[in-house]
């Protein structure tokens, strides 16, 4: 049966052939989707962990027991889990163990840019590239194999333009599961990690590299075709598809297993061709690999080390190494005007306006239009990762620092404890919070300090999705789960000031805000509301009444999308807004302009 | 088998990323080798989506090359014009008549192209141009949210598919009680353009 998904999807479904027992995640573009997925088959137990840390050590209690696992998380995911990632690399596994590492090359909805396959080098663990949705599938299925026969977790990384692109995938497999009893016999040198166990690890690490290696010459998926003896290409992943594009003629060497290399392959591929060109995405991963055979070869001279390829970057490279004869490229478009940006923004409704509004005016950054002059702010805001980031781009303004999840608070304890001139907030999202913000809440009450964190709750993980997590009281797969109250876990670290604010309710987040900055101690404000986008109830839109209206500017400093203008007046689009369920600009109007719109309260028909 | 390199642009919550999956799964039906692939920003609604969409007997990349696109299938106005460069000499480009105007437009900082710049834009590399009103006519049908369906009517005379085959391809994307309307939506696009 032929089929178009994603690689996510293949991913997916690549693992429940292979007989994935147990899928653990925390989301994270362009990783998201494949949990999602896993989680509609009901004999996989899925779980939205905690952060991926916890995701990568329940994954390895599974595969313990004998299951086939996998974790799936984003590039900077990996980067929290590290300790277990590598922890795992060096017990290895019963179950099979694939760790889905998905890239974000572009930075397309990331805080950075990496290359995750040295992360694979460093745990010294084989890496898997698909470069279309049907490899996915097939190599998803293979991955749990080869995690088994050589006692490693197996790394299978994607990039978004793999993730997000929909390919036909001949389906050749179902689920095939037989029964197993879970169990662990107890062997310490290999499950604790005690120096001397370790010790006795890292050769067996080191061996199993070499065995990889010799498994990867005749690994069917490395493919070799022969084309051209004048240029040769070395590719992986995505770019193989913009190389076979861009270089239909040459003698292309596509690698799925990019770690560790199959080292006799190469030098005969090398003594195959004239010249070498390696094509691939981020770091020169494979070309410094290669170039440590001794094989000359050119790729990131020419080609750049940042954001993504594809057929043009590849083509313009290819003509500054002279591969290619420069081409007549297409005279470019004039335009008459720049064209206006469209950055994201907070949406319709979005219950974080609000307390931004409100953080923004306290700290004296909102700018009326046609207002002259900055007033210096006299707040400092440290951010978090999450749809609440855009709060940092104008007309807001209320957002300082974002480094990573749950970087907020042990910012804002570190500038106070340097002896900042001014207060310092903290803001941080309720899956943000749980991910990584307790432990520096925990450093906050043992050293004392004086800030001010705002969690700002709408009970769930919304930028990636929605996806639960343990404060909404729902599995992965929507049943009913343990739930966990924000406003317990901070008392119960001892903060003595905890609020907790209806976040549409201007006036009362404004006095909270207030009392929590005049105070000489640790304050926490739980400003909660639920996110516009699963808020299913929209009614009574509201409406600017034009003669009341003096256009003084203020609602369109909430940033509003449905507030727009027809010339300076403002004007709100119904169609837009959620009415009852914010009508935050209807409480900032100092007119009283705003109110719902005459012909909805009338039911609708002018 | 001739190629098709379609682009969808416009704005979150359009739908025409579901426009593009319902396109893919009619010419896997027909025998095409298929790739798409979506680009979104990091907002849940509002930003800027593409979608490349790559039709033939073999397609390698999915993402299309500059001045390669023979449809392009636009949305909105903005992101219409935004895509230009990708359009082919002589490509057919169908744009909904209609502005979603961003935040600095409406706060007077940053100005909209007008109807006689988005001509002059496109007119740079073809006369193909149908401006329809997309939104205006599913609208009249009561539902906005036909836009996406609506603009693959009007697509639907480009490609060589048959309408069973497009209305199966509809029926598989849409829940049942919707249907009706949608294909509705699907013969008022057709009409659009003749």
């Amino acid at each position: 049966m032929k089929k178009l998904l994603s690689g996510n999807e293949a991913i997916a479904l690549g693992a429940y052939h292979a007989g994935v027992r147990v899928a653990t995640a925390y989301p994270g573009t362009p990783s998201t989707e494949i949990l999602e997925n896993i989680s509609q088959f009901k004999d996989v137990y899925t779980e939205w962990s905690t952060n991926e840390k916890v995701a990568m050590e329940v994954a390895l209690g599974a595969c313990y027991a004998g299951a086939r696992t996998m974790v799936s998380l984003k590039q900077v995911g990996l980067n929290v889990a590290a300790d277990p990632f590598l922890a795992a690399a060096t017990t290895g596994v019963k179950g099979g163990l694939v760790v889905v590492d998905a890239d974000d090359p572009g930075i397309h909805s990331s805080q950075g840019e990496q290359d995750n396959r040295h992360f694979a080098k460093l745990a010294k663990i084989p890496i898997l590239e698909p470069t279309d949705s049907q490899s996915a599938y097939d190599l998803m299925r293979l991955a749990f194999d080869i995690s088994e026969q050589f006692d490693t977790p197996v790394m299978l990384r994607t990039t978004t333009r793999i993730s997000h692109s929909k390919s036909v995938v001949e389906i050749t497999g179902k689920r095939d599961l037989k029964p197993q009893v879970m169990e662990f016999p107890r062997q310490m040198q290999k499950y604790v990690m005690l120096p001397v166990n370790a010790r006795s690890r890292h050769p067996l690490m080191e061996e199993r590299l070499v065995k990889l290696a010799e498994y990867a010459e005749s690994f069917t998926f490395n493919r070799l075709a022969k084309g051209e003896k004048a240029l040769g290409i070395i590719t992986g992943g995505i770019a193989a598809q913009y190389a076979k594009n861009v270089f239909p003629k040459a003698t292309i060497l596509e690698l799925a297993m990019t770690y560790p290399l199959p080292v006799k392959l190469i030098r005969q591929f090398a003594a195959m061709v004239d010249r070498i060109f390696v094509v691939e995405e981020l770091d020169p991963f494979l070309e410094e690999n290669i170039k440590a055979l001794e094989i000359n070869v050119i790729g990131k001279e020419f080609l750049p080390r940042m954001g993504e390829l594809n057929s043009d970057v590849v083509t313009a490279a290819a003509v500054k190494a002279g591969l290619l004869p420069a081409g007549k490229p297409l005279e470019k478009i004039n335009l008459p005007n720049r064209l206006p940006m469209r950055p994201p923004l907070l949406c319709p409704g979005c219950p974080h306006s609000g307390i931004f509004y409100v953080l923004s005016g306290l700290a004296q950054r909102l700018k009326l239009p046609g207002a002259k002059g900055d007033r210096p702010s006299t707040l400092t805001i440290t951010g978090d990762i999450g749809c609440y980031t855009l709060g940092a781009y104008p007309p807001l303004n209320a957002m300082d620092t974002t480094a990573c999840m749950g970087a907020s608070i042990g910012q804002a304890i570190g500038m106070e404890k340097a002896g900042l001139n001014q207060k310092v907030v903290a803001v941080i999202g309720d899956s943000t919070f749980l991910h990584s913000g307790i432990t520096p809440l925990v450093d906050a009450v043992y050293n004392q300090s004086k800030i001010t964190v705002l969690i700002l709750d709408n009970s769930t993980t919304a930028m990636t999705g929605h996806q639960e997590h343990p404060g909404t009281g729902l599995t992965a797969k929507g049943e009913p789960a343990g739930r966990v109250v924000l406003e317990n876990i901070v008392k119960g670290i001892g903060v003595n000031d905890v609020k907790v604010v209806d976040a549409f309710k201007v006036k009362e987040l404004r006095a909270a805000l207030k009392d929590s900055l005049e105070r000489d101690e640790l304050s926490v404000v739980i400003v909660r509301g639920a996110c516009a986008v699963k808020e299913p109830k929209r009614a009574n839109p509201r409406a600017i009444d034009k003669d009341l209206c003096n256009q003084c500017g203020i609602c369109l400093l909430i940033g509003c999308p449905a507030i727009q203008t027809e010339g300076k007046q403002p004007m709100i689009d119904a169609t837009m807004c959620m009415g009852d369920a914010c009508t935050v600009c209807e409480q900032l109007c100092p007119r009283k302009a705003i109110q719902p719109a005459p012909s909805m309260k009338a039911g609708g028909s002018k | 088998m001739k190629k098709f390199d379609l682009l969808l642009t416009g704005v979150g919550g359009q739908g025409n990323i579901l426009a593009s999956d319902i396109i893919g799964d009619v010419a896997l039906a027909a025998g095409y080798d298929v790739k798409k692939t979506d680009t979104l920003g990091m907002a849940q609604r509002g930003g800027s989506v593409i979608s490349h969409l790559r039709l033939a007997e073999k397609v390698y990349s999915p993402l299309i090359q500059e001045g390669e696109v023979d449809i392009l299938l636009g949305f909105e106005k903005l992101e219409t014009v935004r895509w230009a460069n990708y359009l082919k000499p002589g490509a057919v480009a169908i744009v909904n008549n209609y502005a979603i105007p961003p935040l600095s437009v409406n706060q007077g900082l940053e100005h909209y192209p007008t109807d006689e710049e988005v001509r002059q834009i496109i007119g740079q590399r073809t006369d193909k141009l149908y401006l329809v009103e997309g939104t205006a006519k599913a609208l009249a049908l009561g539902n906005a949210r036909t836009l996406n369906i609506l603009m693959l009517g009007c697509l639907a005379g480009f490609l060589p598919f048959e309408t069973k085959a497009w209305q199966e391809g509809i029926a598989a994307h849409l829940p049942e009680r919707l249907l009706k309307l949608n294909l509705t939506a699907f013969e008022m696009g057709r009409k659009e353009i003749r």
